[in-house]
């Protein structure tokens, strides 16, 4: 299937001299949540601003649902809706008048009865005729989104989200998204929260200094960079590692009451059997052990952290 | 947030749905209008202030100038009170001024909320974008002109020889200033700058323009530096549309409106090709 949005070598430097993005290719496919995850000022909003038209790419060729995003911009971008990371709304209007001063912009006829379900749908309809000024912070970050929403876009760029908004605000938000996912429009989200993409994307990008240093299934990353941990309850605290368990990457916590063991699961060998057999043969006992999978923002440090062909190294092992 | 679906859950899953996709000749109504809309709303909202500084301010000039000054004076124009010599003269300061401050402000103001980043991702042309800003602009300046015109009815007598003329003079200076405004919008970075132009440039060429006096009253030797003054040509079209008088500039008045406005055309679209200050 074509790729309802395709970037092929974006590259944006800035006069002074910053390069911002360096030469990026991604393919998102139509109806995918895609999470574009990194830390500040690794190129998430320069990425989202070239797709969008709000600044212009150095090098490189975008396509929204094949239409060149500077030949054909206005096909392009009538497809697309974002929401912007910072609170850029204009204080002085109604909640109404933004909502349906955006879907004019974008091209398209009135429709009272489509804005007003927006408006609804997002706990903004009691508010309607206040002007944005009296408004909460989580309440504007709505308005944003009733903004981008008011044009039916096809592809949505949610451009962090839920940056400091409450829970029950992001947890709307993320329902909202899975909503839209159903109807089939393509969500590419930027966040720092690793937990959002976890609990989202399909697919997660992460980005550092400019460059995107993977792009790979979620489920696939995690079990490809997934480091699991079995913790034993120890019967009897052990004062130190005895020596016949040095094979072993082992940490004694809890006073020596709790034994962990660290493995890789790729490896071939994983090693745990014949730890427990060891700790048998050493006659130490546990009275309970669990396990547990290290999460995407282990994940997500480890790799933010590494060179990008040390990444993608890793990434094939 | 309960079912964002069901609003659009009977229309098909959308390709392109809109209408001209590109193009130089594709022209976008909707946009334009909801562009100029918005900005003619805000203008209606605060009518009040909008009209009432300007209106005040031009009543002041009448009752000073005109009646208190002006009936101590010899006409300037024989037959023509002083007070009605200023009638165009005093319209057009107003269309000067209110068409920059009003189209850079709605230019500007955008860019200081960061809600420009709208305007750049929407389908819109620049085109498109410098119609509905500067013809909002254009359109409150005429507006005012006219509410400054009827102001004028109730202090001094008024005659208007080519009405016609006169209107079309008035959008077509309207709309060239509120050009300039806009582009002094997009190149403003602070509200400081904001006023730096109109306060430094604008007011000197104005009142250097002839709208208290007419050009042959000054000094041989300024005479020919006045006519450098694009200003001189505008006043003195606009009062030749009341009056009859300076026939003979009328023309010049009218090429050097169009080509203030074509100078301004190549400027803007500079500005919007090269993203000056709009976008990096």
């Amino acid at each position: 299937m074509k790729p309802v949005l395709s970037i092929r070598g974006l590259s944006k430097s800035y006069k002074g001299g910053l390069q911002a993005l360096k030469t990026v290719d991604l393919d998102i496919a139509k109806g995918e949540i895609f999470a574009l995850l990194g830390p500040n000022g690794a190129g998430k909003t320069t990425l989202i601003n070239a797709v969008c038209g709000i600044i212009t790419p150095t090098t490189g060729e975008i396509t929204a649902a094949g239409y060149d995003t500077r030949k054909d911009y206005r096909a392009a971008r009538s497809l697309i809706g974002l929401v912007p990371q910072e609170m850029h709304i204009d204080i002085f209007e109604t909640v109404w008048a933004v909502t349906t001063y955006s879907r004019g912009l974008f091209g398209l006829p009135p429709n009272p009865a489509y804005i007003e379900q927006i408006l609804r749908d997002l706990s903004l309809w009691e508010k309607k005729d206040e002007k944005l000024q009296a408004l909460s912070g989580g309440m504007k970050r709505r308005v944003l989104i009733a903004k981008a929403l008011s044009h039916e876009p096809q592809i949505l760029f949610l451009d962090e989200p839920t940056a400091g908004v409450d829970v029950e605000l992001r947890r709307d938000m993320w329902n909202l998204v899975r909503k839209l996912r159903d109807r089939g429009v393509t969500v590419i989200l930027t966040t720092h929260y690793i937990e959002e993409a976890e609990e989202m994307a399909d697919r997660v990008g992460v980005i550092a200094k400019g460059e995107l240093i993977l792009v790979e299934d979620k489920s696939t990353l995690m079990k490809k960079l997934g480091k699991k941990q079995v913790a034993f309850e120890l019967a009897d605290p052990l004062k130190a590692l005895p020596d016949g368990l040095g094979d072993w990457s082992l940490e004694l916590k809890n006073d020596g009451s709790r034994l962990e063991y660290t493995f890789d699961t790729t490896a071939e060998r994983t090693g745990v059997s014949s730890l427990i057999r060891r700790m048998s043969e050493l006659n130490i006992q546990f009275k309970d052990l669990d396990t547990r999978t290290s999460s995407l923002e282990e994940i997500f440090v480890g790799l933010v952290h590494t060179p990008k062909a040390e990444a993608a190294a890793q990434l094939k092992a | 947030m309960n079912d964002v679906t069901s609003a659009t859950a009977a229309k098909p899953a959308i390709a392109v749905h809109r209408g001209p996709t590109g193009g130089v000749l594709a022209f976008n109504g909707n946009s334009v209008w909801s562009m100029y809309r918005f900005q003619m709303v805000r203008f209606f909202r605060t009518i009040g202030e909008s009209l009432a500084t300007p209106v005040i301010t031009t009543a002041l000039y009448f009752v000073v100038f005109g009646s208190a000054i002006g009936s101590r004076m010899a006409p300037i124009v024989p037959g023509l009170e002083y007070g009605s010599f200023l009638v165009p003269g005093l319209i057009m300061l107003s269309i000067f001024t209110n068409s920059i401050f009003n189209a850079s402000f709605g230019i500007y103001f955008p860019k200081f909320t960061g809600t420009i980043y709208e305007l750049l991702s929407a389908p819109v042309s620049y085109l498109e974008i410098v119609i509905a800003f500067v013809g909002a602009a254009a359109t409150k300046s005429v507006i005012l002109g006219l509410v400054i015109l009827a102001t004028a009815y109730l202090f001094v007598p008024v005659q208007i020889l080519h009405p016609v003329e006169m209107v079309l003079f008035l959008i077509l200076v309207s709309f060239a200033f509120s050009l300039f405004g806009f582009i002094i919008g997009i190149w403003a970075q602070s509200f400081e700058q904001l006023n730096f132009i109109p306060m430094l440039i604008v007011t000197p060429l104005t009142f250097l323009g002839g709208a208290f006096y007419t050009v042959d009253m000054l000094p041989p030797a300024w005479q020919g530096v006045a006519q450098l003054n694009p200003v001189v040509h505008l006043i003195a079209g606009y009062r030749w549309a009341f009056f009859g008088l300076e026939g003979d500039n009328v023309f010049v008045s009218l090429g050097v409106t169009a080509a203030f406005t074509l100078v301004l055309l190549g400027i803007v679209s500079w500005m919007f090709k090269t993203g000056y200050r709009l976008k990096n």
